[in-house]
């Protein structure tokens, strides 16, 4: 059912994802991307799964608990971030440079 | 032992006892960080303790590979052959020699938190995961597990900005670099219809997928992923920002033991999984090799800070590394496997010296700082010269070796312009590896004071002692680290084949 319109839309979100990242500066909106593109990937797996089997929908929690771990961890070091230099903007944060 | 049944609970248990035992190690370590967290005592017993988890995993990994434990039938999730054996061996090395070094480190820069040991002990069972996953999903879970583990490592100096960027910069880029990862499984999922490296292998062939659009963009999509990980050009951009601003024995298990973990999982899905589409990745692999060698190289000539200076050198050496992988033959996993070894062992004694001769997180140590290192402390110094050379790739030392096997398995595979580029690569490296040999012994001391607070003692002192040995150890008598690395490597490429009757889903 709709493998190929489900694939053509988490491709998309993907490259929406893809693309955030590349081009945001905001640290937040930067790991938000991130989740974007995994999310892309659940979506992925799940469409895929209606026709390969359960395999792919136990891939899906399995990335859905590594996103939920790499949200706590990211975010503790965002704000330990915030806590040193006020900003959030990776513009600014470039002590390691040259 | 011998033949292990992975179909009762005990045969898989055995099978797994290294990661289950390091697992187990590092939740009793954090219950007992949670008890006892004050002072300096209490950490130096947290990282004796996670000391003994290692060594005895290493012993179980050891007598494991000695009785060559095989499973009866196919294994399904985690390999039981030499490869296996062999990476977690370089992993166990990499994370002791780490926790050696942390000893003193920790203590003079007050890093006192005890979980630091306890995410050392978790990303090396990360680690052991990805080097012997068969199947996508462990490799992936232990890529994560590790991962996670060395994110918080890099920022665990909460006090100093230049950590928490690291951490940041490398956390970010790591998430990114999952998310390309995740993609590729799918679409690999997608077209062979598993995730088990031996189906794939085998559905790849039966069914002729070396040209299949979504399999070779999942395969192109995976190699994104891992480039990231083992710090790749293009995908270098974070490394020397991330090496520099962590803690210097962090930087050293990032640099040795995380860039292995990378390597073995991509040997082992490249060698297992997509050997029928070798023509595709093969070429891909080459030019990421040759820019890597080259780039890495270029770049740190101009560097004059020791530790950017040896995280651009980490770059090359990952070229050196891939170009093992480019070769696509059995020969060239060998010659990863032994290089990988040589490879952490020279690094970690580098940036041992690092972490002995600087202060506050080290970023201010200039190659000249060390001038006349030799006349004030000469063991050190040639301990330094030693790593040096063999990172050069000195003949007689473990470098050289580990060189001229990644050349012979190239000159196997009859890619002579990559054996070009390896060798010019390790010309340019001397540009910036001899600078810091010259300035220790021909050089005279700066002041009468220079050096004074340069100390060599306890554990690092032993880091350094006992990895200068090995790399001249292996430098002249290779041989039988060499068998080692081979038989791992065969076992590799000469994986069974999937039987005929396998159910997935893509003949349905």
């Amino acid at each position: 059912m709709l493998l190929g319109p489900a694939l053509a839309v988490s491709a998309i979100l993907f490259s929406i994802g893809v693309a955030g990242v590349l081009l945001r500066r905001n640290a937040i909106i930067i790991f938000m991307c991130v989740e974007l593109m995994l999310n892309a990937v659940n979506l992925t797996f799940i469409a895929l799964a209606q026709q390969l089997g359960p395999e792919g929908q136990v891939f899906v929690f399995f990335v859905m608990a590594v996103a939920a771990a790499e949200a706590a961890v990211g975010l503790a070091i965002i704000i330990a971030i915030y806590r040193h230099r006020q900003t959030l903007d990776l513009q600014y944060i470039n002590l390691l440079r040259g | 032992m011998g033949h292990l049944d992975l179909s009762t609970a005990s045969g898989m248990t055995l099978a797994l006892l290294p990661e289950v035992m390091l697992s187990a190690w590092a939740f009793a370590l954090t219950l007992y960080a949670g008890v006892r967290h004050r002072d300096a005592v209490d950490q130096r017993r947290a990282g004796l303790i996670a000391l003994a988890g290692l060594v005895a995993t290493l012993i179980v990994v050891i007598w494991m590979w000695a009785a060559d434990v095989r499973s009866v039938g196919l294994p399904f999730m985690m390999a039981l052959d030499a490869f296996r054996w062999a990476t977690s061996v370089v992993f166990l090395l990499g994370a002791i020699l780490t926790v050696l070094l942390s000893f003193s480190y920790v203590d003079r820069e007050r890093l006192w938190a005890p979980e630091y040991y306890v995410l050392l002990l978790l990303a090396t069972v990360g680690m052991m995961f990805m080097g012997s996953g068969l199947d996508l999903i462990v490799i992936f879970l232990g890529l994560e597990l590790m991962s996670v583990a060395v994110y918080v490592l890099a920022g665990i100096n909460r006090r100093s900005p230049f950590a928490a960027e690291a951490a940041l910069k490398y956390f970010l880029l790591g998430a990114f670099a999952s998310g390309f990862f995740l993609y590729g499984i799918a679409l690999i999922y997608g077209a062979t219809g598993t995730t088990n490296l031996t189906l794939i292998d085998y559905q790849l062939r039966s069914l002729g997928l070396g040209t299949n659009l979504m399999l070779l963009i999942g395969a192109a999509m995976l190699l994104v992923g891992f480039g990231f990980k083992i710090a790749a050009v293009p995908f270098h951009m974070w490394a020397p920002d991330v090496y520099d601003g962590a803690p210097t024995p962090v930087t050293a298990f990032m640099a040795a033991a995380v860039k292995a973990a990378g390597f073995a999982a991509l040997v082992r899905v490249l060698l297992h999984a997509l050997s029928g589409a070798l023509p595709a990745w093969q070429n891909i692999v080459w030019w990421l090799a040759v820019l890597t060698i080259l780039v890495g190289n270029l770049i740190a000539i101009a560097q004059r800070q020791m530790k950017r200076m040896l995280a651009y050198s980490s770059i090359a050496h990952a070229g050196y590394l891939l170009a093992a992988v480019a070769s696509g033959n059995a020969l060239g996993a060998g010659a990863f496997l032994f290089y990988a070894l040589a490879y952490t062992l020279m690094t970690i004694g580098a940036f041992a010296v690092v972490a002995m001769a600087g202060h506050n997180g080290e970023r201010d140590l200039l190659i000249d700082d060390l001038t006349g290192l030799a006349r004030r402390r000469p063991w050190l110094a040639i301990g330094t010269a030693i790593f040096m050379l063999s990172l050069l790739g000195f003949p007689g030392t473990a470098g050289f070796m580990g060189k001229w096997f990644i050349l012979q398995s190239i000159l196997q595979a009859r890619e002579h312009a990559l054996a070009v580029v390896l060798v010019a690569g390790s010309v340019l490296s001397a540009g910036y590896y001899l600078p810091v040999v010259m300035v220790m012994f021909m050089k005279p001391p700066v002041s009468e004071t220079a050096h004074e607070q340069v100390a060599a003692r306890g554990a690092g002192r032993l880091v350094v002692a006992v990895t200068a040995i090995c790399v001249l150890l292996f430098g002249v008598w290779p041989n039988p680290a060499l068998d080692l690395a081979r038989s791992g490597g065969h076992d590799l490429a000469s994986s069974p084949q999937a039987p005929v009757s396998s159910t997935s889903g893509a003949e349905r």
